[in-house]
């Protein structure tokens, strides 16, 4: 079985209005076993900043250590938080650094890029296991249900959603695509970060039937 | 095939573990002591991978584990809280991956801490993935023990009713686990240390 499929588990990033947002379900497992509903693959990088890290569940907390410490080396050294351009930048150098061993994840990256008038646009990229960078105007997705999240979010998604219309669309998306994934689901968790506040919505809203678990 | 199963109650951390010694199809022993004391507070379940050759490899990386956490509290006189013993414990794991021999160990952490006054658990396999979870268990015999756990854990229990919940676990192992093991060492952790259960 492929290493990219072996605990299982999916991300998704899409644009809205002013907003992004970025999901993920919960489920670790070995192979065809489960072993637990809470395993988070989505952590904050800065305020406005999220990254996703599907992949070998090993290296999700390997990268996530990884780039805390990058991160926190660049706001000392530059006395200022890293943009979410930058970021995807030191993402896509720290996983081709490892090019002939590489880290088994495929980041997803989305955050509120300060633009020079002073306001936020919004931003979402994902890099292949080697940091291949891809900067999607739409959505990007990434995992093992990442095929089933291409066809349901090509057919929901549109532009300028509204912070509340763009958790519903993710949300809807994410759920039917994993619900066809026999390694992805039990559980899952959406951020839909604004230019002021971020909103994070946890698995006790989606409790997805067949789930047999109350979070 | 070795076992290991594990479980949180009411502040209290249950581990249990097979003590049989396997070379091909000999039981060299059988009554091996697979749950190591890592601190007053702090135990750790070790098994091989299912199916693979059991090695040397589990008990040197349990004893090098067991080692560091005690000098970490011989230099800070204060012991390695669960969670950052666990943070520890997985980047070794992590680290022996890629290196030229690795480590082929999966482990149970059991340990509750005494400064929030919480039982913590975790699940570690031999890549250096780590999860907290409520119940755990490793080996063929989780394929029977992770569905009753599903079912009958309580995370509120008493150590009582735990016990009667592990006992479930090893009675359905025995019916059904073609090689089950016979014995089984069980060890508690709670805000008064560790002590040897009967079962």
């Amino acid at each position: 079985m492929s290493i990219m499929q072996y605990n299982g588990g999916s991300v998704i990033a899409m644009v809205g209005k002013d907003c992004v947002a970025i999901a993920s379900d919960l489920r670790l497992g070995v192979q065809s076993l489960s072993i637990s509903s809470n395993f988070e693959k989505i952590f904050p990088v800065t305020d406005r900043l999220y990254i996703g890290l599907p992949g070998l569940a090993s290296d999700v907390t390997t990268l996530r250590e990884q780039f805390r410490y990058r991160v926190n080396m660049y706001t000392i050294k530059e006395e200022r938080e890293i943009e979410p351009q930058a970021f995807a930048q030191l993402v896509s150098s720290t996983l081709y650094e490892k090019r002939f061993g590489p880290y088994f994840i495929e980041p997803v990256i989305a955050g509120m890029q300060k633009t020079p008038s002073g306001s936020y646009a919004p931003f979402i990229a994902a890099t292949d296991l080697i940091g291949c960078l891809n900067f999607a105007k739409d959505f990007v997705v990434a995992g093992t249900a990442s095929e089933k999240l291409f066809g349901v979010a090509e057919g929901l998604w549109e532009p300028d959603l509204e912070a509340e219309d763009l958790f519903e669309t993710i949300s809807q998306t994410l759920l039917n695509a994993v619900d066809r994934d026999a390694f992805s689901g039990w559980g899952a968790i959406v951020h839909v970060i604004t230019k002021d506040k971020i909103v994070i919505l946890s698995s006790s809203a989606f409790i997805s039937p067949g789930l047999g678990l109350a979070s | 095939m070795e076992v290991s199963f594990a479980m949180t109650g009411k502040g209290y951390v249950l581990l249990a573990a097979d003590t049989t010694a396997v070379h091909s199809i000999i039981k060299v022993k059988t009554d091996v002591d697979k749950i190591k004391e890592l601190s007053p507070h702090l135990l750790m379940a070790y098994s091989g991978e299912p199916g693979a050759v059991v090695s040397r490899d589990t008990v040197q990386f349990a004893e090098y584990v067991e080692r560091n956490i005690r000098l970490y509290q011989i230099r800070h006189t204060y012991p390695l809280r669960p969670p950052s013993a666990a943070s520890w414990i997985r980047r070794s794991l992590a680290e022996s991956l890629r290196s030229r021999n690795p480590y082929s160990v999966n482990l149970l952490l059991g340990g509750y801490d005494t400064s929030t006054y919480t039982p913590h658990l975790y699940w570690m396999d031999y890549l250096g993935t780590l999860v907290e979870v409520p119940f755990a268990a490793h080996g063929y015999g989780s394929y029977f023990a992770l569905s009753l756990l599903d079912r009958y854990h309580d995370p509120e229990a008493t150590v009582e009713e735990g016990l009667a919940v592990l006992r479930r676990c090893l009675d359905e192992v025995s019916k059904r686990l073609v090689v089950s093991p016979g014995k089984y060492k069980v060890k508690i952790v709670d805000k008064d240390g560790i002590r040897e259960v009967e079962l």
